[in-house]
């Protein structure tokens, strides 16, 4: 299976109903997998503070949701994390491809990238970094379900060991 | 059509609306004066008030909607949080859920800042911009009996509605308790998506 049908196939154990996004090439696979499966309703949103406040919402309202963006996204969203979502103790799921190491060739992603952990841990927000197939259905299994149980957020960010990178950025590499 | 030259008041049209709720919808409303107002119409349980995230209130509201496709939901904002995210209003009007009411409260002013002026004092009509960002059932209020009127007609055009407000700058005589657990487990028993059992009785 390929890593996004197993990340979906996760997801949807857990009733997540509902994916908010701001697309990125390394998330194409994952998102083709979202919009084609009756399972989810999906929303393309202009921001990223935009898909956690939609997000926060439903969960308010009882469905189970996931937010998807890359590093960068995840910069535009610490006011909304730590005024709303963390405070108000609504978890928020949140998938992050990882852009800016291993092979980043644009100037722009590596240092944002760089903001993104520091980010969640001064938040105080569980994150893992996927790697392999093998490990990624217990890690996310496991981690949705503490994080609705203890209301607590959860980051699942994805290396490029996992996706093989951005597909346009590895040809761009010399 | 062209922007009222009337200036309505927050707080008088929050206990309008407020009065016209009788089938438990939600109301989100948006930082500072917008949920003050909405506190001091009376507390129901299905309110939900902002206390920072400003610009997220159409965001949250919209997540409420499609998570519960039959309940009435309505997000009230104020002009400087809706120019800080005109982006989700293409969302709502692409996503157009049915149940969901936007209300824009365009003082002109970053009223708890300083009265600073936003965009709308001069050149941005929100009216305008909704229609634009595709939700077409978008209008300014002209007088208090427009406003009911329109709220009353809310859902008949099958999508998400919009209405623009000029008010005056009169802020909120009373300020909603700040302590985000409590005003979320209070929505989410409004809303019967709380777990606390027993412990909600």
């Amino acid at each position: 299976m390929a890593w996004s049908d197993t990340l979906l196939k996760a997801l949807k154990d857990n009733d997540v109903r509902l994916v908010t996004y701001v697309p990125d090439n390394v998330l194409t696979p994952l998102l083709n997998g979202v919009t084609s499966d009756n399972t989810f309703r999906s929303v393309c949103t202009t921001r990223e503070d935009e898909a956690i406040g939609v997000v926060a919402g439903a969960w308010m309202g009882g469905m189970k949701s996931v937010v998807m963006m890359q590093t960068s996204g995840f910069a535009l969203i610490a006011n909304a994390l730590a005024s709303l979502t963390v405070p108000s103790q609504i978890p928020t799921v949140m998938v992050i491809s990882e852009r800016g190491t291993m092979g980043e060739f644009n100037v722009g992603q590596h240092l944002v990238a760089r903001t993104m952990r520091p980010v969640l841990e001064s938040l105080g927000i569980a994150h893992h970094t996927l790697t392999d197939e093998a490990t990624l259905p217990f890690i996310v299994d496991r981690s949705i379900k503490q994080a609705f149980m203890t209301q607590a957020s959860v980051a699942f960010i994805l290396s490029p060991l996992l996706t093989g990178g951005n597909p346009a950025g590895n040809a761009k590499l010399k | 059509m062209t922007m009222p030259t009337q200036r309505l008041n927050r707080a008088d049209l929050s206990k309008r609306l407020v009065a016209k709720l009788k089938h438990d919808e939600a109301v989100v409303a948006g930082i500072g004066n917008t949920n003050w107002d909405l506190y001091g119409a009376g507390h129901r349980p299905q309110n939900f008030y902002m206390l920072g995230s400003m610009g997220l209130a159409c965001p949250i509201a919209m997540g409420v909607a499609l998570a519960q496709p039959e309940r009435g939901v309505i997000a009230l904002e104020g002009d400087g949080s809706i120019l800080m995210s005109l982006g989700c209003l293409a969302t709502i009007g692409k996503v157009a859920p049915r149940n969901l009411t936007i209300v824009i409260w365009d003082n002109g002013i970053y009223q708890i800042t300083g009265k600073q002026a936003t965009a709308t004092a001069g050149t941005t009509d929100i009216v305008a911009v909704a229609k634009g960002a595709g939700i077409a059932n978008s209008h300014w209020v002209r007088d208090e009996d427009h406003f009911e009127k329109l709220m009353d007609r809310r859902f008949d055009e099958g999508g998400p509605m919009l209405l623009a407000v000029k008010i005056d700058d009169k802020p909120g005589p009373v300020q909603t308790p700040r302590d985000p657990s409590l005003i979320r487990i209070r929505f989410m028993q409004g809303l019967g998506t709380s777990r606390g059992g027993a412990l909600d009785a």
